[in-house]
């Protein structure tokens, strides 16, 4: 009896797979959320800005967070150090270029995405929105992709184009 | 002698004979030749025989044995097969584990010894907290505990995993002599047991503008990929246990996102949230990091698929031989396209060909373990292993593989990453020592 249940459910997936949740005959054990409830943990962000937080920063801004949480690992002024330089980088020509921020990343948004999900390194999370949209904004100065006075917010930092934005080719194109 | 018998001795005689260049005999040479052959046969680990002295029994023979452990773990003398550790003070960079192909054998990895990459340490999760969250574009965000998954439906399947950058060193323009643990470490294989992620996005419905989901996982850097909602669809799964027992910290306890056959950092750990998105989250990883270049400069994006691949473990590099005589030369070989159709095994460097025998059974996405029996007469030979998987793929030469994406002009450490995805075939040069090492040819 245990085993045709499990066959049926098996089934019933199989054929409802897309199809509303009320056609689901599974456990149903989730318990429901609200936006509100999601927010704390939501972080990503889209290339198109979606998920975006409200706050801006300015490059003179993020220099002086830079200096006291990043330099130590990324190098004064992003030259790099025990990690990753944020500034500069020669044109990508082979795999034995070093990919940087100017040369290789595709899109701004990912700098937010990244800082503000794994940045510092011993202390994620700990930095609020506006130091992250500020620390964008350094980086992005250090790398004359945005003016020493620009400001980045929800509404300027997806606008950013990337020097490399075209530098890519979708390996397997019919998986997407 | 019935006829039968007489017939199976020659047949065995028959299989004695080689099948290809330098010595390599009939993938049924074994099953078919009998005691005789076996008696004949040499070994990588076999010590000298026994003196002619009268046998005794040994201490361990004379008395009562230690005390069954509750958790067990393997012999003592043991101890030496262990993974090797990139960062073992744990720096701030990433940490990886690799898998000692050349001292295992059959085709699923033990837990303790599979290959790991780290990018912030291993968190310590309490499963009773732990939390997985699916929002976005579906018709019902849900959250679910550790116990509410452990009450729906599972699937076991064999699974390998492997790093987009496992076999990196292969780049190097010069032949970088290491062990097969070194070069192709970052890949193993287990069964994994969990929850169809199509299960769960049932109960929350899709919205059908959703094409992608992003999935992060609860360590510190938060590693996010995103995911093509098709593969989420097709064969995905919630893992919830490695090998049968919950999975290991460094595996991503208690849960992770498992994309059989596809790029092992996309398979997030300690995974936490799937969100459903219309486009990719274009996250650090792969934008940046998984993003091999071209020659020329333009780089490849959503490079998702480990495709077809194999490596001879035994002998390898460290795997002296011990005079000539019988050997069994084997490896491992495993597609993210589906199922090893053929494995061909050479020893005079790719001139000819012998077909391996498959270790049954044969299963897509998985290791499969392939042998071929070998007469090695001490002279120079060059062992090469090829394999073709059910999609209709062939493992490429390294030239070939070298050729459309490119080589470095200097030799980087064997820790490096040059670039990705080299699934090309390696080639071990046996000496007249009968030492083992890693050439081109």
């Amino acid at each position: 009896m245990y085993m045709r249940k499990l066959g049926r459910y098996v089934v019933v997936f199989t054929i409802a797979i897309g199809a509303s949740a009320a056609f689901a005959q599974g456990p149903n054990l989730g318990k429901p959320l609200n936006p509100a409830e999601i927010a704390a943990w939501d972080i990503n962000i889209l290339p198109d800005g979606t998920g975006l937080p409200p706050g801006s920063g300015t490059p003179a801004d993020g220099a002086r967070i830079y200096a006291a949480k990043c330099s130590m690992c990324h190098g004064e002024n992003g030259k790099g150090g025990a990690n990753a330089r944020l500034a500069g980088g020669d044109p990508i020509k082979d795999m034995e270029s070093e990919k940087t921020i100017a040369n290789f990343w595709p899109f701004a948004t990912t700098l937010f995405d990244y800082i503000r999900r794994a940045m510092p390194w011993r202390q994620p999370r700990s930095l609020s929105d506006n130091e992250v949209y500020a620390l964008t904004s350094y980086i992005l100065s250090l790398n004359k992709i945005i003016g020493e006075n620009d400001t980045m917010n929800a509404q300027t930092l997806p606008k950013v184009r990337m020097p490399n934005r075209d530098g890519f080719i979708i390996r397997f194109p019919d998986r997407l | 002698m019935t006829n039968t018998s007489k017939n199976r001795l020659e047949r065995g005689r028959k299989n004695l004979e080689p099948v290809a260049g330098n010595g390599l005999l009939h993938r049924r040479a074994f099953l078919r030749g009998g005691a005789a052959l076996a008696g004949a046969m040499t070994g990588y680990t076999l010590v000298q025989t026994a003196s002619a002295q009268q046998l005794a029994d040994d201490p361990w023979s004379l008395g009562p044995g230690a005390t069954v452990p509750d958790y067990g773990t393997r012999s003592r003398f043991e101890k030496d097969v262990v993974r090797t550790l990139s960062n073992p003070k744990a720096e701030p960079r990433t940490q990886h584990a690799r898998t000692p192909h050349h001292l295992l054998n059959g085709t699923f990895t033990p837990n303790g010894l599979h290959f790991v990459i780290s990018h912030a340490g291993d968190p310590d999760i309490d499963p009773e907290k732990h939390r997985l969250v699916i929002h976005g574009l579906v018709k019902q965000p849900l959250v679910f505990t550790l116990d509410m998954l452990a009450r729906y439906p599972m699937v076991s399947r064999m699974t390998f995993l492997e790093c987009g950058g496992n076999s990196a060193p292969l780049f190097s323009k010069e032949a970088i002599q290491a062990s097969v643990q070194a070069l192709h470490g970052l890949v193993s294989c287990a069964e994994w047991t969990g929850v169809r992620l199509s299960t769960l996005l049932e109960e929350t419905g899709i919205d059908p503008k959703a094409k992608w989901l992003i999935a992060e996982g609860a360590d510190a850097p938060h590693l996010s990929r995103s995911v093509p909602l098709t593969k989420a669809l097709d064969d995905a799964m919630i893992a919830l246990y490695q090998n049968g027992e919950r999975l290991m910290p460094s595996n991503g306890y208690p849960m992770r996102l498992l994309l059989p056959g596809w790029e092992g950092n996309m398979n997030i750990k300690w995974l936490r949230r799937i969100q459903l998105t219309e486009m990719p989250g274009m996250s650090f990883y792969e934008a940046r990091t998984y993003a091999p270049i071209l020659p020329g400069g333009k780089a490849y994006q959503f490079y998702f698929i480990q495709e077809v691949k194999s490596f001879i473990t035994h002998p390898s590099p460290g795997l002296a031989m011990k005079g000539p005589g019988f050997y069994e030369i084997s490896g491992v070989a495993y597609s993210g396209n589906g199922r090893i159709s053929k494995v061909m095994v050479s020893a005079d460097g790719g001139k000819s060909w012998a077909q391996a025998a498959l270790a049954e059974p044969v299963q897509s996405k998985a290791f499969t373990r392939f042998r071929v029996p070998w007469r090695w007469d001490g002279g120079p030979a060059v062992l090469q292993s090829r394999a073709w998987d059910d999609a209709g793929y062939a493992q490429p030469t390294r030239a070939e593989l070298v050729a459309v994406r490119g080589e470095t002009t200097q030799t980087p450490p064997v820790t490096g990453f040059p670039s990705q995805h080299y699934n090309a075939i390696t080639t071990w040069a046996i000496e007249r020592s009968g030492e083992v090492k890693h050439v081109y040819a």
